[in-house]
């Protein structure tokens, strides 16, 4: 391993790593807005209601990323209107058809977490809010909604996590995040080993400082909760 | 003025069904300012699902409910059954009927303070001020001022329940219906909530009490009702009920549960 090659990359990688940080931020965010209105149309009663978001992740969980990737950066560019329209300075940039089909993507996704987590939320809760005369909205909010969040946090951290992986996607489509830039310095100096190993290694670090923020959120959202169950010994 | 011998709940005929069991066959009930109703009977005898209906946690099939005259407006849905036909005024019932649980039912993630004060603020409009002025005053009658900040996990069953009363009693309700309040308790907590729901019934609340606690029941209430295979078998004042009741099976029942 050459030790002087891979200080020489480390710049580099870091201007990737901002990227790949940008990208996962933005779809964990935008996803997570899309997915509470998701959840709460995936667990209502209405047939009609419910089939919107359950067509949505039979698709978004059913095709791979990448080629929902590849569908919004070169198919949509094939439609006349919308070259002509004013979403394609948007849809132009390879940064804002990641960052969409990002969200899009892990929205699928947490909208089944936030719906599991929804309906873990033990009934006798919710009688209490509607004893108590609350509406549907006061329940949401007051109950459901934190409730679920709480419920939803160990799973989200995965799909957070899940999604910081799967961001690598971005660099097939000329995106220089970390292993965007990891290629590119391979490219050049024909050290795969070093060049992997040091993205392999801004990955790690990444995913390390995001399964202690989840934790950090995790206590602080759980005042009440004692110490961890001791199950053996 | 209030009139005080006016029925402040009404609860006519109510009839309920799960699958093919009929649970309820038809069962009415009036209570006045100030009534303390215990409703007895052997498990599965119909108590509790009478008294979720009449809140309507459970929608009766058929019956009428009132509260200080007005009923809650209803209508029949696909499966013969009745649903709520106005969520708002429900809403607004039901905030004047109290309901405590038998397994508390408290927020997790608010602690006792916070569930005291959610309902006054977000359902009475009460501003957070009074709102928590109200929940410490009422936090203090149930004893639990040191407990302000704890949350659920951190209490005993006791202290949850006691914390669930003075959440139901911050709403100010016309009523307060008790569904086995003690049922899910240690032995050695019972009596600490069976003290303040006495103590709720000295002061002239209109409360009605799903209870096994016999000798209790026998103290606070004014009208006894037992209920068998979803009918009354038989009601009266607890004097009677207890000690000279004319049902054979009610003799029995008391014989086996008053020591």
């Amino acid at each position: 391993m050459n030790g002087q090659a891979i200080l020489d990359m480390l710049p580099m990688l870091a201007q990737g790593a901002l990227l790949t940080l940008q990208l996962v931020f933005m779809s964990a965010f935008a996803g997570l807005c899309l997915a509470v209105p998701m959840a709460i149309a995936r667990v209502s009663k209405n047939p009609w209601v419910s089939v919107w978001p359950r067509l949505y992740i039979f698709f978004f969980r059913g095709t791979p990323l990448l080629v929902q990737l590849f569908l919004v950066y070169y198919g949509l560019g094939q439609f006349e209107a919308v070259r002509a329209s004013f979403v394609w300075p948007v849809l132009r940039e390879a940064y804002w058809c990641a960052a969409i089909t990002f969200s899009l993507h892990t929205a699928g996704y947490i909208t089944e977490i936030l719906r599991g987590a929804i309906q873990a939320v033990p009934v006798g809760e919710i009688e209490a809010a509607r004893a108590i005369g609350m509406n549907a909205t006061q329940i949401y909010k007051s109950i459901l909604l934190p409730r679920a969040f709480r419920i939803a946090l160990p799973a989200y951290g995965n799909e957070l996590i899940l999604m910081l992986k799967a961001s690598a996607l971005a660099s097939t489509i000329t995106l220089l995040d970390i292993t965007g830039m990891a290629r590119t310095v391979y490219a050049k100096n024909y050290l795969p080993m070093e060049s992997f190993v040091t993205a392999g290694a801004f990955y790690l670090v990444i995913t390390y400082v995001l399964t202690h923020l989840i934790r950090f959120l995790e206590k602080h959202l759980h005042p009440d909760r004692k110490e961890p169950v001791v199950i053996i010994g | 003025m209030i009139d005080k011998t006016a029925p402040l709940l009404e609860v006519t005929d109510i009839h309920k069904r799960f699958g093919g069991m009929e649970v309820l066959k038809g069962i009415s009930l009036t209570a006045k300012r100030g009534d303390v109703i215990s409703i007895l009977g052997s498990s599965g005898s119909g108590k509790s699902t009478f008294l979720r209906c009449i809140n309507y946690l459970e929608s009766p099939d058929q019956g009428r409910v009132a509260i200080a005259g007005e009923e809650i407006r209803t209508k029949s849905s696909k499966t013969g059954g009745l649903i709520p036909a106005d969520p708002k005024q429900l809403a607004r019932l039901r905030a004047r009927i109290g309901f405590v649980f038998q397994s508390f039912n408290l927020w997790p993630h608010m602690n006792v303070l916070q569930n005291v004060i959610e309902a006054p603020i977000q359902v009475a409009g009460l501003n957070k001020k009074d709102a928590i002025a109200r929940a410490e005053a009422i936090l203090e009658r149930v004893g639990l001022s040191n407990h302000i900040g704890h949350y659920p996990a951190h209490l005993s069953g006791g202290q949850q329940q006691r914390a669930a009363i003075a959440r139901t009693l911050a709403m100010e309700p016309d009523v307060i219906l008790f569904d086995e309040p003690t049922s899910a308790l240690d032995p050695e907590l019972v009596s600490e909530v069976l003290s303040v729901i006495g103590a709720l019934a000295k002061e002239g609340r209109t409360m009605l009490i799903v209870t096994h606690e016999m000798g209790f029941a026998r103290e606070v209430s004014t009208w006894t009702m037992f209920l068998h295979q979803g009918k009354v078998e038989e009601q009266g004042p607890p004097d009677k009920l207890f000690h000279n009741a004319d049902s054979e099976r009610v003799r029995q029942f008391m014989a086996s549960h008053l020591h």
